[in-house]
């Protein structure tokens, strides 16, 4: 009491304090309605939760009950059951492993020959403007288009999957790569040359130790991309992997296998994200400090 | 060895000019400046933001090049960065994916000193700056202040002719400014290298230094050398002196001027 009586005395004195004393009376506002306010982490979490009860509830409310045709969305059972028949009756493990190898043997190689490019094009000026205008005009024209081409040039076999997840990945690779390295800060260049390091010297005792966190996250970015491309491209023309198996359910009418299909390589992307994510963190614990 | 008529570092005529380009025109930035650094001195120079004093701190620090006139260090010309003459920047200058002991190595690898006796020398530097307990930290776990005194560590470690300050408190908070001014004032004392001091700030002109070099807004000249006669080990509480202040009147004076001409160009 005395001390909402002392802040009245203040508000009469000084008329600006009127203000404050106002917005004190104003209703108290709900919180998790705020913008941009953090709300308690249990809270965050069962609504997260919720959101995918919800989902799945919908979902089993609308097959379940008929609905909807088995043919245009099965019911949960029907998925989870054809997952179980694809890997006990028709080796999807194989397919799986197909479309696992392709994407990496095509980032593999386009890393191998992308990091280094790149590295060279964010350190030297002579290297990107020879290169800039070559990638820079290839990064627009979309892999998947490609994909006739490459089958006229080297046929539907291995090599042209990986072929294109290369063009699908490479380009980008080295530019992004280039931009993490270009944005390594000037002072830390100055601060080794005025510690003695060579010219040459800062390209790895500064230039590398300094982008290899940013580097790391675009490959993880990129590799995303990746899974999508191997879909596009073992869709048009394969006879295994994770994509044609969805083309010839789609011949078969098999709905579930589809989806099944989908949440693989969903899974698949979803997992090899987190692996770099975490190796990332574990890898350069200096760039997360406080 | 060194005489005292001869200079440590000597500057001569020197004169910088960037480019004009489509959108810019050509700027003098810095017009004929002459300095002999002696020694032991320590240096510092005063001048308002914009009038080219940190370029000729880099061009003797050889970061940046002069378009005409030389420096010279122990009597041999310069040219480009080198190890004999040290550098502390603004802020953010320590490399991050090392830690503080590791960055106060990075010059003593560079020179291929053996790493036992790196070790020993990057533990003599951390306790000189007073980071003992804070060897294994990385930059971005320290705060502002710490992260300058492990970049003056980083620069002292090496052993460098000249140790060349770029404003390297002028991020900091007020509080932690005057701490790190006494310490390095400290360091100096103890160990007697040659520095040259870049500031914006009148007080820190004089507390730290043994001569003050006033330059004048665009084109940078200098405009006046006052010897600072303060007795040394200066205390803090020498600010608040009668001496003290006259310089202070004295500086402030001079600086504005040239302040108040910053402005009025700038209109």
């Amino acid at each position: 009491m005395e001390k909402v009586a002392k802040k009245q005395g203040i508000a009469e004195q000084a008329p600006l304090l009127q203000l404050q004393s106002q917005q004190n009376g104003t209703p108290k506002r709900r919180k998790w309605l705020q913008p941009q306010e953090n709300i308690p982490y249990h809270l965050y979490l069962w609504i997260s939760v919720s959101s995918i009860v919800i989902l799945f509830a919908i979902w089993s409310l609308l097959t379940y009950s008929g609905i909807v045709d088995p043919l245009f969305l099965p019911t949960p059972t029907e998925i989870i059951q054809s997952g179980i028949t694809l890997f006990t009756e028709f080796g999807f493990i194989n397919d799986i492993a197909i479309t696992i190898y392709r994407v990496f043997a095509g980032f593999l190689i386009a890393v191998v020959i992308g990091l280094p490019l790149g590295i060279l094009m964010g350190t030297f000026k002579v290297v990107e403007a020879f290169f800039e205008p070559i990638i820079s005009s290839i990064r627009y024209m979309p892999a998947s288009a490609f994909i006739p081409l490459f089958i006229l040039w080297i046929g539907v076999g291995e090599m042209e999957k990986i072929t294109i997840i290369f063009v699908g990945t490479f380009f980008s690779l080295v530019l992004m790569t280039a931009v993490e390295v270009s944005n390594v800060r000037r002072e830390l260049l100055e601060a080794a040359y005025t510690l003695g390091t060579s010219t040459f010297g800062v390209l790895r005792s500064v230039i590398l130790p300094a982008a290899i966190p940013g580097i790391m996250e675009t490959i993880r970015l990129i590799l995303g991309w990746a899974w999508s491309y191997i879909i596009v491209a073992e869709l048009v023309a394969s006879a295994s992997g994770i994509g044609s198996l969805i083309l010839e359910s789609q011949r078969m009418l098999k709905t579930s296998n589809i989806i099944f299909g989908i949440l693989t390589i969903g899974a698949l992307g979803l997992l090899s994200d987190l692996i770099l994510k975490v190796a990332i963190r574990k890898m350069f614990p200096w760039n997360y400090g406080r | 060895m060194m005489s005292m008529s001869n200079p440590k570092v000597r500057i001569d005529n020197v004169v910088k000019v960037f480019s004009g380009s489509r959108k810019h025109a050509q700027v003098l930035a810095v017009d004929h400046v002459s300095l002999d650094i002696m020694t032991n001195e320590f240096i510092t120079i005063l001048g308002p933001s914009g009038c080219g004093k940190s370029t000729l701190l880099r061009i003797v620090a050889g970061l940046e090049e002069q378009s005409s006139g030389h420096v010279y260090l122990d009597g041999q010309e310069v040219h480009g960065p080198s190890s004999n003459r040290g550098m502390v920047f603004q802020a953010y200058s320590l490399f991050p994916w090392l830690t503080v002991e590791e960055n106060i190595q990075f010059g003593l690898k560079n020179k291929g000193v053996i790493a036992a006796r790196r070790k020993e020398i990057a533990k003599e530097y951390v306790e000189l700056v007073r980071l003992t307990g804070f060897e294994k930290h990385y930059p971005k776990q320290l705060s502002g202040g710490m992260q300058q005194r492990v970049a003056i560590a980083r620069a002292l470690a090496n052993d460098p002719e000249i140790l060349l300050l770029d404003e390297p408190f002028g991020a900091l908070d007020n509080q932690t400014r005057t701490l790190m001014q006494e310490l390095l004032l400290e360091i100096w004392e103890k160990s007697n290298k040659t520095i040259l001091f870049i500031t914006h700030d009148v007080e820190e002109s004089i507390f730290l230094a043994n001569r003050v070099i006033v330059m004048t807004s665009r084109p940078g000249r200098i405009k006046a050398d006052i010897p600072i006669e303060l007795e040394h080990p200066r205390p803090y509480n020498i600010k608040t002196t009668p001496r003290f202040l006259e310089y202070k009147e004295q500086l402030t004076e001079l600086i504005r001027e040239e302040s108040l001409k910053a402005m009025q160009e700038a209109k």
